[in-house]
């Protein structure tokens, strides 16, 4: 397909590969975190770090819905499918996280929980429709590409009277979370140098977000698209302006995103949802205005507040690193415990569950840099 | 006395009902309309319970395939047809010249007889191309919501000539590996058909029954080691097992895997890895470097193996993995599937 090839091609990668070879020459190396699962995925899927210098250091952030759930919302989804009795939704990716008691949302299906994959909101609609006699709840989460196709749902829940229709909220927010990850950088041992900046949120927020980060922070931020070509010519890009002692914002991604974004979409969140003060996230823990929640015209959506379930937080498997490593303070390499009592088919740990999770990216298309193999190329 | 008459089968209008499995005389009626019309061979008609079958020199190969796709028609075929080739394929792998096939038949109550035709001719048509008769068969229904349509099992016997040995455990550090096509697409015509999408170029099956190229291949004079035909799974995971047999690891040139265009946009779409995606028309040959041109060129002059690549070597490694260099030049691992492949949420 030409529209993709273009995007992959080995001989402009080679080309970029020799530039940045050519100007990361800061002895103290370019420490740069791509914020998104979606590049993560990417850097690891094309072998990207085989393309870059030992000095330029690719950092995982935080941006994998999945992977900043805290435990203790699991079980809470868990709880309503379990005790309530509801017809649960949820994406695939939710389906697989470890929660309390050695359960997921895959083992509670398997007890008896009415837990059904879908693909999108539409889906979860569809299925409040056709069973007008139980109650459906959507577990909503994601950054703010999937709060758009959610705000919609919910309009049109109001809109047909769709009264057993109700989600768990977990939308977050990703300047907030680089807002956390920048505020604690202080007891870091790794200083970030800059962002790779999210391709499909910017599409909705627009770049202009990001500027506090450039301006308050003094951290480049580069907007990229999720191909692999995009990612090492944002790279590039940081390096540039770490060189220039530059820091902007900058935008990669020029095809799909702008400075405002996606306007429209915008309103329509806005007019749903408004920030909870406060929300519990995996590894960064409470950060506030970080999420968001119903505006009370919408209040009798929220299973939270229908069902009466509280949160109650649950602290990580011992062992887990995922905290760490969704702040950039620690790799998957680093846990004990990777590879070896968890793995993709037993994930103790988020980050070993979406296939954007640093740690399941790792395993499934790396983990065999920590193993010297003799591996000549061919000839 | 009037001899007895029964109506013939109402195909047009007529659905699949419980008496169909009942053994009385509406299966019967239905076994010898249907199936054994379209099946036709002197082993069938013997109409008995089993099949007698010539005796046969040399070492046997049996293997079975049950089928249970949905949609049961798809862009290049249908259940039918993919369950003769499904069979054949997995006889020839072993070597072996595919000799009979066996079929059974699981029906859904209320399912349309037109359809159940269909894919009996279908069958039937598949069973004539490839040579390989169908001499016996059985069918059973089930009730309505315990089935979906029709699953199909065959069961295959072929016979393997004198002192060729083929296995997934014989790859060693050094051999070639061979594919005789582009991958995925099998797996997106049905996805997409599924999922309800459409490309300018539709995505067709590639099903195909496979003996044919097998015997170019053998009878070319190369050395072959293992013949797999990659398909649940994909070609990662066919690859996976065979270096899991062998105790070996591999390396992959992914520049050089044939993928079709509209495969690689419907996986993208979807968020699949075409390596992943199931095949039902393309083998995977590993064979020792020196026999690699003699082996390209009978693939390349038989119809099913114009698209042949070679696509990386075994290498020795005692993990066991399966490695790629990736297009953009970087390395990556080619991992078993975890789960299943489920597309991405954002
Ligand atoms: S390897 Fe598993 S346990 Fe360790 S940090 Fe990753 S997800 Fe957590």
């Amino acid at each position: 397909m030409k529209y993709v090839d273009e995007f992959r091609d080995g001989e402009l990668a080679k080309i970029i590969s020799a530039n940045i070879a050519q100007e990361a020459t800061a002895v103290s190396g370019y420490n740069l975190m791509e914020f998104c699962g979606g590049h993560t995925h990417a850097i690891s899927r094309y072998g990207i770090t085989d393309l870059l210098p030992a000095n330029v250091r690719m950092i995982h952030g935080p941006g994998c819905p999945v992977c900043v759930l805290p435990i203790g919302r699991v079980d809470q989804a868990i709880r309503l499918a379990l005790e309530y009795s509801v017809i649960l939704c949820t994406y695939a990716d939710t389906l697989r996280v470890p929660a309390s008691g050695g359960l997921s949302l895959l083992k509670a299906k398997a007890r008896g929980a009415d837990v059904r994959m879908v693909y999108s909101t539409q889906d979860a609609l569809k299925v409040a429709r056709d069973n007008p006699e139980r109650e459906v709840v959507f577990l909503a989460i994601g950054f703010e590409t999937t709060t758009p196709p959610t705000a919609v749902a919910i309009q049109q829940a109001a809109a047909e009277n769709l009264n057993n229709f109700s989600i768990l909220c977990y939308h977050v927010l990703t300047p907030a979370a680089m807002h956390a990850i920048l505020s604690v950088e202080g007891g870091k041992t790794v200083p970030l140098n800059g962002f790779v900046g999210p391709a499909h949120v910017s599409t909705v927020i627009g770049s202009k977000p990001y500027e506090p980060f450039a301006d308050d922070y003094n951290k480049p931020v580069v907007i990229a698209g999720f191909e692999p070509l995009d990612v090492m010519q944002a790279i590039l890009m940081l390096i540039r302006q770490v060189n220039d002692g530059r820091a902007e914002v900058e935008n990669e991604f020029t095809r799909a995103v702008t400075r405002e974004g996606n306007l429209k979409a915008q309103h329509i969140v806005d007019e749903v949802f408004e920030l909870r003060d406060s929300f519990e996230w995996r590894g960064l823990g409470s950060v506030p205005d970080s999420a968001l929640k119903l505006r009370s015209k919408y209040f009798s959506f929220d299973a939270e507040l229908k069902f009466n379930v509280d949160y109650v937080p649950v602290a990580d498997n011992k062992a887990c690193e995922c905290g760490a490593i969704l702040r950039g303070e620690k790799r998957p390499q680093d846990c004990r415990i990777f590879a070896i009592g968890c793995t993709p088919d037993n994930p103790v740990g988020s980050c070993m569950v979406s296939s954007e999770g640093a740690c399941a990216a790792h395993y499934t298309y790396g983990r065999f840099r920590q193993i010297p193999i003799v591996a000549e190329a061919l000839s | 006395m009037k001899k007895s008459y029964t109506r013939s089968l109402d195909i047009k209008h007529g659905c699949v009902d419980m008496s169909h499995g009942s053994g009385g005389r509406s299966m019967a009626q239905l076994i010898e309309e249907l199936f054994s019309q379209a099946f036709n061979n002197e082993y069938l008609s013997q109409g008995n319970d089993g099949a007698l079958l010539p005796s046969i020199k040399g070492q046997l190969v049996m293997a079975t395939d049950s089928h249970v796709v949905s949609p049961l028609f798809f862009a290049g075929g249908d259940i039918g047809c993919l369950a003769v080739h499904g069979t054949i394929n997995d006889v020839a792998m072993m070597g072996a010249q595919p000799l009979y096939l066996a079929a059974s038949f699981i029906l859904e109550e209320g399912f349309p007889l037109v359809d159940l035709q269909r894919i009996v001719a279908s069958m039937a048509k598949a069973s004539i191309e490839a040579g390989v008769p169908i001499v016996t068969g059985d069918t059973k229904v089930v009730e309505k919501g315990k089935g979906d349509g029709v699953f199909i099992t065959t069961t295959g016997i072929g016979v393997v000539r004198d002192g060729l040995m083929l296995s997934g455990d014989l790859a060693r550090p050094g051999d070639k590996i061979l594919l005789s096509g582009t991958i995925g697409d099998h797996g997106m015509a049905i996805m997409t058909q599924r999922e309800g999408m459409t490309f300018d170029t539709p995505i067709i099956s590639d099903t195909a029954a496979l003996h044919g190229l097998v015997s170019a291949m053998l009878n070319c004079g190369a050395v072959i080691k293992t013949l797999r035909d990659p398909t649940r799974g994909g070609l990662a995971t066919t690859l996976n097992e065979i270096a899991k047999q062998s105790g070996v690891g591999m390396l992959l040139q992914e520049a050089t895997i044939p993928v079709n265009a509209a495969v690689e946009a419907a996986c993208e779409f979807i968020g699949l890895d075409p390596l992943y995606v199931a095949n039902e028309g393309k083998l995977i040959a590993i064979c020792a470097p020196q026999d690699v041109e003699k082996l390209l060129q009978v693939m390349h002059e038989h119809p099913l193996g114009v698209q042949t690549a070679v696509i990386g070597e075994v290498l020795e490694d005692t993990h066991h993995f399966v490695q790629m260099v990736t297009k953009l030049g970087g390395r990556r691992m080619v991992d078993w599937l975890a789960g299943e492949q489920l597309p991405r949420i954002c």
